[in-house]
């Protein structure tokens, strides 16, 4: 009878073990961040591109009910392609669209701005990548929604799409 | 003659703190960057990767150090950003309480084996 008992309760183990790793398998690989946490907005001290002003987040993410901060480089290729996404959210008037240019060598970063365009109010430096990673960057291009209490309140990891465009835009609303 | 002696020493004696404090630092940060992973890389550490993402993180545990921040205030500010994913030291929560109390309850269950067997 204690065979018994014994023999069942390590089949049930077995079983549940089975289950469990089983059901991990099915889990993706590939580190899934958060993109909805909504954490606030780190204090920090950057340059701005064009006339190396050092210029402090107070003082940028001020009077407006929305903020787009944008990390790109000229040498990063989704950036390209996202691009012209940018352009458009350039229209709205409600928000500041914030270019945070990511270990780029500035006179590239300008001329890729003068061929595809200036979508940004402001472009900001991140030399080093410090202030992309206390921002809880990955990658770039990465863009964050700011809203008016400095709070992050989307993620987009990658590049922007129409997707992506429908979705900034229902959150403007 | 005695003043600069005692000058020379002085000298000596703050420079030798200043690289011991350097040294100490930079092991710290190893020692960090080896705990943390790099989350963009294929089972890498941020010690071990070389990306964009694993360089900048570095710098960071860098910049914190020099603010004054020790070892775990850094792996805070990294979950507080990244999640508790980032570090290799999962905590005890609803997600990992198997990971933790399967090894430990596999432990007692074999011992009671073992000492069932020895008594009889």
């Amino acid at each position: 009878m204690k065979n018994k008992i014994l023999f069942s309760l390590a089949v049930l183990f077995f079983i549940f073990c089975f289950v469990v790793l089983f059901k991990g398998l099915k889990n993706s690989n590939i580190y899934i961040p958060n993109t909805l946490s909504k954490k606030t907005l780190i204090n920090f001290e950057s340059k701005d591109l064009y006339s190396e002003t050092t210029i402090l987040s107070d003082q940028i993410f001020v009077g407006n009910d929305y903020y787009i901060l944008n990390i790109w480089a000229s040498w990063c290729l989704p950036c390209r392609d996202e691009h012209p996404i940018l352009m458009k959210l350039r229209k709205n008037s409600s928000i500041k669209l914030i270019g945070l240019n990511y270990r780029d060598d500035p006179n590239n970063a300008k001329k890729f701005i003068d061929k595809f365009g200036n979508p940004y109010s402001m472009i900001i430096t991140d030399q080093n990548g410090i202030i992309s990673i206390e921002l809880g960057a990955y990658g770039i291009p990465e863009t964050f929604i700011i809203n008016k209490n400095k709070k992050i309140i989307k993620k987009f990891i990658g590049a922007l799409n129409q997707k992506s465009l429908k979705e900034i835009k229902l959150i403007l609303k | 003659m005695k003043l600069l002696k005692n000058f020379v020493l002085f000298f000596i004696i703050l420079n030798f703190v200043q690289i011991t404090s350097a040294e100490n630092n930079v092991e710290l940060k190893n020692k960090i960057s080896k705990n943390i992973r790099c989350l963009i890389c294929q089972g890498q550490s941020v010690y071990d990767s070389q990306s964009d993402f694993a360089i900048s993180i570095k710098l960071v545990i860098e910049k914190k150090l020099d603010e004054g921040l020790n070892e775990n205030e850094i792996y805070e500010f990294l979950k507080n950003q990244y999640g508790q994913w980032i570090t290799y030291d999962p905590e005890f929560n609803k997600n990992t309480f198997i990971l933790w109390t399967l090894p430990i309850l596999l432990f007692f269950i074999g011992g009671a084996i073992i000492l069932r067997k020895l008594i009889v």
